[in-house]
């Protein structure tokens, strides 16, 4: 079609850009924005008699903070979200060195390897945790049978140990493609050069290899950190009643408890908690990222 | 000193100031089954500047990284100073090396970059400053001690790898090819410094290149390498007017190869002959564009070989005429000093003694 006018090019830029950015928009408006302002507005609401009353008060977050309980399992959430953390770096990161550096032709096939357990439901494999740790569990059978322990060992499953292991299982993949990606960009010839300079293999990790991997180090370790946070099921499938985690109490308030305003006063703690997380290690990322 | 087992016949004389710094004995290197380099034996002069010249997979960037340590050799030993090199790590070599990119620290300031090889040697601390700033100030960038390498252009990196690589005092200088990434004039003007540092600081430097030029002007001998072995080690000056190999007569400025019959002492290829010393049979002599004169009057010094051909193509560039000859079906390129068009046939001559026998 020929054009008449620039006016013409005009509206049809003007019309393209509104159909293109609509879908988006509606998009992130309808299911990101308004469940959002939901959950905000509820959390300053009540419940009466079995009812929500929508009548602004600051009752849920007092709560929040008087009734010692929910900061207790916030904070424990908290250490046990640092604790998958820690061990999933521990693992993820040899791994992730390993790989990048002294594998040759194995790369890609290794490399597939830590990637398959992540198309497995995490359902299974919280499944196959219970079998390995339960009393009647393969690691008691293993154990009895090296005569290490003469009766099951209960604390396996059903405890927040139990619940670590999992999630650091779930996790430690989601902690290792970061790592590996960031690794994988490291020039070859700077490890040559801090050789080249005098500097042997400990001082060429920690001074030239560490540094720059620490972007990935820090996006795998938000990973790790963040979706512990929000973890309900594990907890509900390997952890006992001292492993309650505060998505549990979240869960249970929408659920049962039917205190949808202090779910929400929850919700929006963790939220918040989780956003200045995500801006502090964007920071940080920024910082340590010289290219 | 004798090499054993070197296959080299062209060994050639040391020019630099004396004693052996770098001793290459037969060395080898194979990646599979690609033969890289074949057993080659190099010595390397305390303060010379060798240049490893070649084309891309002659092997000159290989060599050099078998010296810094980066690679193993198949076979062969590096011998440094009546050391034993090959068998060390490179961090345990005093031998340094800019590289082709590079390869500065992204996260380190230029000081930081330049005081690594101090820091990590675990050299005194309180000296550490002073031989920083002493280093940047050889190369002129104390002005941006405090930047990140990011900041700074092509060549402002390269002058703070030359400081990173020399604060260590290395014994020698390992250069990877390291003006390739900037512009003509930059490179030119690097060239110069490069040179007068060499002199100033009396380090020796191991260049590698592929840039014929680059190393004429810098080098007290280039060793040029093909497919993995050495052609020719010599001075710059020598190995342009006495190539050993007709590929070096090539690599090496522009040249002729005439194809000649030698019978008791007489070359003759077409129709020109001379007095020639190899032996009878076939030979390939190089007889450079600018050996070959006009005789505008005919006039040609005693014992010149003189010819007559037809000037097939001119092309002045300003000091000089290049001439294309044709001399009854053979191509002969010549330069002369620059003089009016030239057409038809023309008298020319060249002294015998600038004809080179080559081997192939």
């Amino acid at each position: 079609m020929p054009w008449r006018s620039a006016n013409d090019i005009e509206m049809y830029s003007r019309a393209y850009k509104w159909i293109v950015s609509t879908p988006p928009i509606l998009w992130v408006g309808i299911f990101l924005l308004l469940p959002y302002a939901l959950m905000f507005a509820h959390s300053f609401w009540l419940v009466r008699d079995g009812t929500i009353v929508h009548e602004w008060n600051l009752e849920n977050y007092a709560k929040l903070f008087q009734n010692p309980v929910y900061l207790e399992v916030l904070f424990r959430t908290m250490r046990m979200a640092a604790g998958v953390t820690l061990l999933s770096l521990l693992l993820g990161y040899p791994l992730a060195y390993y790989m990048s550096f002294h594998t040759g032709h194995s790369k890609d096939l290794l490399y597939q390897l830590v990637i398959v357990p992540l198309w497995v439901s995490y359902l299974v494999r919280g499944y196959a945790w219970k079998t390995i740790l339960g009393s009647e569990g393969i690691l008691n059978g293993f154990l009895e049978y090296l005569h290490v322990t003469s009766a099951p060992v209960s604390f396996f499953l059903y405890s927040p140990f139990a619940v670590v292991l999992m999630l650091t299982h779930i996790y430690t993949p989601f902690v290792f493609l970061p790592l590996y990606a960031s690794l994988e960009h490291i020039p070859r010839n700077l490890v040559e050069a801090s050789h080249d300079l005098g500097a042997g293999s400990r001082a060429t990790f920690l001074r030239v290899i560490l540094p720059l991997s620490l972007p990935g180090l820090l996006a795998g370790a938000t990973f790790a950190f963040v979706l512990t946070l929000g973890d309900f099921l594990a907890p509900l499938l390997v952890g006992g009643p001292s492993s309650i985690m505060i998505a549990n109490i979240v869960q249970s308030l929408f659920g049962t408890a039917y205190d949808w305003p202090l779910g929400a006063a929850i919700s929006v703690c963790i939220l918040l908690l989780t956003i200045s997380l995500l801006v502090l290690t964007e920071r940080l990322e920024n910082r340590w990222s010289f290219r | 000193m004798t090499l054993p087992g070197s296959s080299q016949p062209q060994a050639a004389p040391i020019a630099g100031s004396g004693d052996v710094l770098l001793e290459v004995r037969n060395l080898a290197k194979n990646f599979a089954a690609r033969e890289v380099l074949r057993h080659i034996s190099l010595e390397i002069a305390s303060g010379e500047f060798l240049t490893l010249l070649g084309e891309s997979g002659s092997g000159k960037t290989t060599l050099l990284r078998l010296i810094a340590g980066f690679e193993q050799p198949s076979s062969g030993e590096i011998w440094m100073s009546g050391e034993r090199l090959d068998t060390l790590p490179p961090y345990k070599r005093r031998v340094n090396t800019v590289f082709q990119s590079y390869a500065l620290f992204p996260h380190l300031t230029v000081e930081e970059n330049v005081g690594y090889g101090l820091q990590v040697s675990g050299a005194a601390k309180p000296e550490i400053p002073g031989r920083v700033t002493e280093a940047l100030q050889m190369v002129k960038m104390q002005e941006f001690a405090t930047s990140r390498p990011a900041k700074l252009s092509g060549g402002q990196q390269q002058r703070v790898a030359l400081a990173r690589a020399l604060v260590n005092r290395p014994k020698l200088l390992l250069l990877d090819e390291p003006l390739s990434a900037l512009d003509a004039n930059l490179r030119k003007q690097m060239q110069g410094e490069l040179k007068s540092l060499q002199r100033e600081l009396r380090i020796t430097f191991l260049f590698v290149t592929h840039d014929q030029d680059e190393a004429m002007a810098l080098s007290d001998r280039i060793a040029l390498l093909k497919d993995g072995g050495l052609e020719q080690v010599a001075s710059p000056r020598e190995i342009y007017a006495r190539p050993a190999t007709s590929y070096t007569a090539r690599f090496i400025g522009q040249t002729n190869l005439l194809r000649a019959e030698i019978v008791d002492g007489v070359a003759r290829c077409g129709s020109l002959c001379w007095n020639a010393t190899p032996s009878n049979g076939a030979a390939l002599f190089s007889l450079r564009p600018e050996s070959i004169h006009l005789s505008p009057d005919g006039a040609v010094p005693a014992g010149a070989v003189r010819f007559r051909a037809v000037v097939r193509q001119q092309i002045f560039s300003g000091s000089s005429e290049h001439l294309e000859l044709d001399l009854s079906g053979q191509s002969l390129r010549v330069r002369i000093p620059a003089r009016g068009p030239l057409s038809g046939e023309q008298e020319f001559w060249f002294s015998p003694a600038d004809a080179v026998a080559v081997r192939k």
